[in-house]
Order: C-alpha cells, then sequence, then structure tokens
C-alpha cells in the first residue's frame, strides 16, 4: 500500500517536473533571448509596426464589438440591482468601474489571446514546420530577433490600447441601454462616473493589469508557436496549449494582481 | 588534409536526443568548385550530414571543417559570419510565405547589407532573371508552382553569392522539366560563381548526370564513394539495388515483422 502510493506521487513528481518545471525553464529562458535580441524590434520599428497591424489592428473589430455588448450587458444587470437600493444614478460608476479595473483588462485579455495568441502560435509553429525558421537561421539571421521579437513587442504594445478601447466601448454600450434606453439621468450618470473613477487608482492599476496580460499572453504564444513539434498535430495542439494557458494565466495574475492593487481603502 | 578541400568532414558520429544514431564515423571532403553528392535512401542520415556542415546541428564526435574552419566550435556569431558564405536550398523551398518573390530574395540584402534601395532592387532581379523568374518578381509563394518556388529559393540562396551552396533534396516533387531545370542551374550557378556545392539526393539519374563526385550513404555510413561512372559500374550489391531502384535486395521490400501465415492465424 504505501509503496503503491509513493509509486504515484513519484509519478505525479516526475510529471510536473517534466511537463511544467522543465517547460517553463525553458520558457524564462526563451523569453529573456527575446528580451535579449530585441534590439531590431526597436531600432527597424516598421517590423513591429507591421506586426502591430496583424495582432492589434486586426482584433479591434472583435474588441470592440465585444466591449459593446459587455457594456450593454452590464447597463442592464447593473440597472437592475441599483434599482432595488433607489441608486440607479450610479449606474455610470459601476459601469465604468467594472471595466476598467477588471472586464476591460480581462475580456479584452481572453479575446486577445484567442484572436492574437493563437495566431500568433500558428503562424510561427507553421514557419517551423515549412522550415522558415531554418531557412531563416541558414541565411545567418536569428529568428529570435526577427520572427519572434517583433511579435512580442506588438502583442505588449497592443494589449493596453485594446484594452482600453474595450472599455470605452464598455461605457458606451453602458450608456446607451442605461440612458437611452431605460432612461438614466444623463448628467448622474457622467458625473458620478468621473467623480468616482480615480486615475491613478482605477485607470492606471487597470493599464498596469492589461500590460501584464500582455505580456504574459505573447511570451506564452510566441513561446508555444517555437517551441511546436512540426507537425500539423503539433501546431494545432501549441494553439490550443496557448488559449488555454493564456486565458488561466490571465484570471491567475488578475487575482494576484487585484489582491495587490485593490485592498478597499 | 589538401587545402583545395572547402568541406572536411572527420569520423563525424551523430545521434539524436532519443539515442537513435544516424551518423557512425563518416568522414568525407568536398574539393574546392566541384559539385559533390550525398546519395542514400531515405532516413540514412544525409540531411542531417548537411545540417551538421551547415551548423545547425553538432556532432557527438568528430570534426567538420568549412573553409579551414571547425564548425562546431565556432561560437554563435562566427557561426552566423561563416553562414553568410553559405546558401542553402531546403527540400521544399521554405520560401517566407508574407514576402513575395522579389522580397525573399531580397532579404538577405537587406538583412546583411547596407545598399541602398535602387541596388537590392536590381541585384534581386539579377538573381530571378538567373533562375528565368524575373517575371514572377511580384508573386507570393502561394501563387507559385512546386518548381518555380524553389528556383526562386534557389535565386534566395544565392543572393550574397555564397562560396557553398548545400542543396537539400532538389529534385523532390518536381514534374520532368522542372527537375531538368534545377539539375542545369545547379551546375550552371555552381560553375558561373565559382562556388562549390552538395547536393543531398535520392535521385540516382539526375544526380549522375550533373555531379563531379558521389558519396553513397547507408546505415549511416559512407559505403561508397567515387565519380558517376564509378557509382553505375560499382558491384556492391545495396548500390546497385539503389542506382536501379530494384524493389528487393539488400535492402527488403518488407519491413521486418512477425511470420506472415502465423500473423494471419493468430487472433
Amino acid at each position: 500500500m504505501t509503496g503503491r502510493i509513493a509509486e504515484l506521487l513519484r509519478a505525479l513528481g516526475a510529471r510536473i517536473v517534466n511537463n511544467w518545471i522543465w517547460r517553463l525553464g525553458f520558457a524564462c529562458r526563451f523569453l529573456w533571448f527575446t528580451l535579449k535580441e530585441s534590439g531590431a524590434s526597436f531600432r527597424r520599428f516598421h517590423l513591429t509596426i507591421r506586426e502591430i497591424y496583424f495582432t492589434g489592428v486586426l482584433s479591434l473589430i472583435i474588441i470592440l464589438v465585444s466591449g459593446l455588448f459587455v457594456g450593454m450587458v452590464l447597463g442592464l444587470q447593473g440597472y437592475d440591482t441599483l434599482v432595488r437600493y433607489g441608486s440607479s444614478e450610479a449606474l455610470g460608476v459601476l459601469v465604468s468601474l467594472s471595466l476598467v479595473r477588471e472586464l476591460g483588462p480581462v475580456v479584452a485579455g481572453l479575446l486577445f489571446a484567442s484572436r492574437a495568441g493563437s495566431a500568433i502560435t500558428a503562424e510561427i509553429g507553421l514557419m517551423k514546420a515549412t522550415e522558415q525558421l531554418s531557412a531563416m537561421e541558414m541565411m545567418a539571421v536569428d529568428p529570435i530577433a526577427r520572427v519572434v521579437a517583433p511579435r512580442f513587442w506588438a502583442g505588449v504594445i497592443s494589449m493596453p490600447l485594446l484594452a482600453a478601447l474595450f472599455s470605452a466601448m464598455g461605457v458606451f454600450g453602458g450608456y446607451l441601454v442605461g440612458v437611452r434606453l431605460i432612461g438614466v439621468d444623463e448628467g448622474s450618470f457622467w458625473s458620478q462616473m468621473q467623480a468616482a473613477v480615480d486615475f491613478r487608482e482605477d485607470v492606471l492599476n487597470g493599464v498596469i493589469k492589461s500590460l501584464v496580460f500582455g505580456v504574459a499572453v505573447t511570451w506564452i504564444a510566441v513561446y508555444e508557436g517555437y517551441d511546436a513539434p512540426p507537425t500539423a498535430e503539433g501546431v494545432s495542439g501549441a494553439t490550443t496549449r496557448t488559449v488555454v494557458t493564456s486565458s488561466l494565466a490571465i484570471l491567475a495574475l488578475d487575482f494576484v494582481l487585484t489582491a495587490l492593487m485593490f485592498r478597499g481603502h | 588534409m589538401a587545402t583545395s578541400n572547402l568541406v572536411e568532414v572527420q569520423n563525424v558520429t551523430f545521434s539524436y536526443d532519443d539515442g537513435r544514431q544516424v551518423l557512425k564515423d563518416i568522414n568525407l571532403v568536398v574539393p574546392q568548385g566541384k559539385v559533390v553528392a550525398i546519395m542514400g535512401l531515405s532516413g540514412c542520415g544525409k540531411t542531417t550530414l548537411l545540417r551538421l556542415i551547415g551548423g545547425a546541428l553538432f556532432p557527438d564526435g568528430g570534426e567538420v571543417r568549412v573553409a579551414g574552419r571547425v564548425v562546431n566550435k565556432l561560437r554563435d556569431a562566427e557561426l552566423f559570419a561563416l553562414r553568410r558564405k553559405m546558401g542553402m536550398l531546403f527540400q521544399f523551398g521554405a520560401l517566407f510565405t508574407d514576402m513575395s518573390s522579389f522580397e525573399n530574395v531580397a532579404f538577405q540584402m537587406r538583412e546583411h547589407t547596407n545598399l541602398p534601395e535602387s541596388i537590392i532592387r536590381d541585384l534581386a532581379l539579377m538573381k530571378l532573371q538567373a533562375v528565368g523568374l524575373r517575371g514572377a518578381a511580384d508573386l507570393m509563394p502561394s501563387e507559385l508552382s512546386g518548381g518555380m518556388a524553389r528556383r526562386v529559393a534557389l535565386a534566395r540562396s544565392i543572393a550574397l553569392d555564397p562560396m557553398l551552396m548545400m542543396y537539400d533534396e532538389p529534385f523532390t516533387g518536381l514534374d520532368p522539366i522542372s527537375l531538368g531545370v534545377i539539375g542545369q542551374l545547379i551546375r550552371r550557378l555552381n560553375d558561373s560563381l565559382g562556388a562549390t556545392s552538395i547536393v543531398v539526393t535520392h535521385d540516382v539519374a539526375e544526380a549522375l548526370e550533373l555531379v563531379d563526385y558521389v558519396y553513397y550513404m547507408s546505415a549511416g555510413k559512407v559505403e561508397f564513394q567515387g565519380t558517376p561512372d564509378q557509382v553505375r559500374a560499382a558491384g556492391l550489391s545495396s548500390l546497385r539495388q539503389f542506382v536501379y531502384g530494384e524493389p528487393d535486395g539488400p535492402v527488403p521490400f518488407h519491413y521486418p515483422a512477425p511470420d506472415y501465415r502465423q500473423d494471419l492465424l493468430a487472433q
């Protein structure tokens, strides 16, 4: 019996060490190399701009439309709750704080992971499978500097901007439903929002969150793509892992960041 | 060893991470200016050997020398400097799919030189002209046929006039016309650039027509070496089977399996 438990524990330990610790170590080294080789991404900024178009600009539609609907739902649900306590004028505060502090960075991060993160992984994975990365290396061009770093920085730059747009669209959605549809007082909606939302406490912390999510998602996406086995199955598995790992990372990081940032004072 | 050898492979052994040994004590030389073929069955270690010469892999034992420098002992920067003098044509071209033919050819020039755009344009068009595809400069890789893609990749690999050209299965999957074109280009470009070429292939007929010397590999070893005429006349049974495409011989038709009758009668 004891032997069986020991065997199970050993198998579990081996699984954790081989699947998680090793990969985490490689991923950290990969991030270090990416940062070290980032010079070209800024010296030849057009490389990064091009990737910002693919990761950021092409994600705009999904981000804006989702932001609008999330804001509209917040408007409906928020009104339904607030009206019970006779404080429906605070709808603007509820909508904006929910978006700026939480939903903006988190939902935009999740959408970014599934739209842009998966695309980055698939692209790098396919470049590897079709020997484009090997060809680049044989041409004395480092794929980490030329392919990975511009995509990494494009993601890091795009993510806070997308989260900000998501929040802005959400506030607009909340306004449409709360003020235009339900009839909450427009002056109260905006003035209470202005008074209650603090730039440093709320907006800046939201931006920091989205920046951290941007680093996490893009790091996972480029690493999974670069590490993908060069087969169709390998690339599809890596793409799935990017979405799953990024989503979990965003939710876990969100808890940690929220605990550090908002302590109820 | 003679100084006129551009590539020297001495006692090289190599195993992959899973322990599978693919190269066993390989020795070969590639003289300057020659076109040398490394032939053998799929999986015999030809491509691995090419990657060792290019410094993409490192041997477990032995030495790989290119232009007098031990490739497996170079630092990253030195290896990259050496690779600028090498060109490699990958099995399926490995063109960058997000760039046009022209941009693919201009890629190395943009990365490694500070040439003005007008000169890069002229040079890239000259390389495309050399492979007969100047008219396809604006086409994307997805718009090219397999043979055209291979030719664009060839133009890209000679972009910086390399001293050593490496071809990894350049004839795979090509129609007879494209195959002949690629074969001619390999010879012509080698001679006009004053380069040295290594062609890894299992396409016997085409290779024997164009190369100066052949290394025949089997199971990770060099089993035979000689001129194309010596290869054709060789008595080695495995080489004969390979050259004349005989279905059965030292390389069996059947993959090792349990007894056929017993396998069928088994539950």
